[in-house]
């Protein structure tokens, strides 16, 4: 579902992000990404979503290959992608309910279905009933909860995590870690990038490490 | 939250549900539309005030090029007016005798294109003269006088045309006995010529305030993008094309035009109403039929039309300039 050939990602003459990194990842796997600040986790997420384009080498997502993608269709591969950012990311001008449907609004759903999948999304993640409130008013459990939803709303067959369970105490990152294992069980590939270690270990999941931009573990063949 | 429904292969629902899934996107992107539409004039509603300056900023900026565009096309239809009553003047020569001036009137008048002459012999001519002049004395001065006897040719309708007052010119310059002929449209043409230089000028103006409002609304929009820079990031995370993120501005700008148009409507019909009276007035004492004429139905449509085009314009101005600098490369951090 994710395939890295080569991949180097050079921002200028002396700064290399990432160095020849190769993995690829399977449909329903989920993963880890670590490695110190400035490792590259970022970049490699970034490369993903096509907010970055490679120096040299090919980011192969869904069996399309990214470099070579116009400008116009990044869009569209990015409704296959749901990404959950430690800060949330979230709007506070509007209702949790219209944040996750943000997904859905820019994919010209109608109204019925997104009223539907939005409740679907909420349910998931345990905040049904709280889908008129305000972000604000949500706790920062909460509020990482309503970001999961927003990244699955469509059912993206990728979910990205950027430091999902940074600002959370461990059970509220236990519940969080449940939900991506969920998801990763129907057949989502799940990403997580988190230099959580404690997190990692008791997950005892795939582990990719990162170190200056090379990837020093996990980039064999899957561990399934 | 599974990929099982992306997975089914759509073919498979037939044709029929194909047609009826373009037909709910044709649908949906019309409510998207709607929806946009009806939030961004929301917006506008909810900062009043802010929203009324701009409004206002516009209606100055579009009524002035307008009004002066009326007062033009008021100014050419005088100038068309009165080409229709021009009156041909020949000045016989000097030395000739008062009845021979009478047989060519009758000569001319018995010319198709004319209407009626009549003739003002020099003496009658010097009468009128000393009683409109005051300059009594003076004339009392001179040892003969000064003036000739002269014709005034009235065309017929059919000969009003340019070319035909210029035909019967000809032939009245060609016949014995005649010094001068002179067609009084003389100030007519200065008018003419007076009237395009404001046209243009009037054109000019126009095209530099419709840049000025395209700066405005350009500027208000740009304050507008950044406001909602969160939102325009998050729509571009998930997956919002262009268009998708480009639409609210685009439609605020239309608002603006709209408010804008509206108040330079107004500001139009108020100033006419005011100076209605006056002009009128004016108009009474030259004898004229000239009077101020409003827009319009046609043209305040038309005028609303080019200004909602201006602020939509504005508002794609900015949004090329500055959506395309809200990329989400830099929200993930480390």
């Amino acid at each position: 579902m994710i395939e890295f050939r080569q991949v180097t990602k050079r921002y200028d003459s002396d700064h290399t992000a990432l160095r020849a990194v190769n993995f690829h990842l399977d449909r329903g796997e989920l993963a880890f990404l670590t490695g110190h600040s400035g490792a590259g986790k970022s970049t490699l997420l970034k490369l993903i979503m096509v907010m970055e384009r490679p120096t040299a080498g090919e980011v192969i997502v869904g069996g399309q290959k990214l470099n070579s993608l116009p400008r116009r269709q990044i869009p569209y591969i990015r409704r296959h992608i749901g990404v959950v950012f430690q800060n949330h990311q979230l709007l506070f001008d509007r209702t949790v309910f219209d944040n996750v449907a943000m997904p859905l609004e820019v994919m010209g759903a109608s109204p019925e279905d997104t009223g539907r999948r939005v409740r679907a999304a909420l349910d998931k993640v345990g905040l049904l009933k709280k889908e008129k409130m305000n972000p604000m008013q949500l706790s920062g459990g909460e509020q990482q909860r309503v970001g999961i939803a927003r990244a699955v709303v469509n059912k993206p067959p990728v979910l990205l995590a950027d430091e999902p369970t940074g600002n959370l105490d461990p059970e509220l990152s236990a519940d969080i870690m449940r939900l991506f294992t969920q998801f990763s069980q129907v057949g989502v590939t799940v990403l997580v990038a988190t230099h959580d270690i404690a997190l990692i270990n008791e997950m005892n999941r795939r582990t990719l490490t990162l170190n200056q931009g090379q990837l020093v573990a996990g980039g064999g063949v899957s561990g399934h | 939250m599974a990929t099982d429904s992306r997975q089914k292969p759509d073919n498979r629902r037939g044709a029929n549900r194909s047609r009826s899934l373009l037909s709910d996107q044709a649908r949906s992107y019309l409510g998207h539309h709607r929806k946009v539409a009806r939030d961004s004039i929301q917006r506008m509603w909810k900062t009043p005030v802010a929203s009324a300056m701009t409004w206002t900023v516009m209606g100055v900026a579009l009524a002035l090029p307008v009004a002066l565009l009326l007062l033009l096309t008021s100014l050419q239809g005088v100038s068309a007016g009165w080409e229709s009553t021009a009156r041909i003047t020949a000045y016989l020569a000097m030395e000739l005798p008062a009845e021979e001036a009478r047989d060519m009137a009758a000569d001319i008048e018995s010319d198709g294109r004319v209407v009626s002459v009549q003739l003002v012999e020099r003496d009658q001519a010097l009468a009128d003269f000393r009683a409109s002049s005051g300059l009594d004395e003076a004339l009392d001065f001179l040892e003969e006088n000064p003036l000739p006897h002269t014709l005034l040719i009235t065309p017929e309708d059919s000969a009003r045309s340019a070319e035909g007052v210029q035909a019967l010119v000809t032939f009245v310059e060609n016949m014995n006995g005649i010094d001068q002929v002179q067609v009084d449209l003389g100030w007519l043409q200065r008018l003419n010529a007076m009237t395009d230089i404001l046209a243009r000028a009037v054109w000019a103006l126009a095209l530099l305030l419709g840049a000025a409002v395209i700066l405005v609304i350009g500027n208000t929009v740009r304050l507008a993008i950044e406001n909602r820079r969160d939102e325009i990031l998050v729509a571009k995370l998930v997956g919002g094309t262009d268009a998708f993120v480009r639409r609210p501005f685009l439609y605020t700008g239309a608002w603006f035009g709209l408010g804008g148009g509206l108040v330079a409507w107004l500001l139009i019909q108020v100033s006419l109403w005011w100076l209605s009276g006056p002009i009128e007035r004016l108009a009474g004492l030259y004898r004229s039929e000239f009077t101020l004429q409003g827009p319009g139905f046609d043209g305040a449509l038309a005028l609303i039309i080019v200004a909602m085009l201006l602020g939509w314009l504005g508002a794609w101005v900015a949004v090329r300039r500055h959506l395309d600098d809200i990329e989400p490369g830099d929200i993930a951090g480390g």
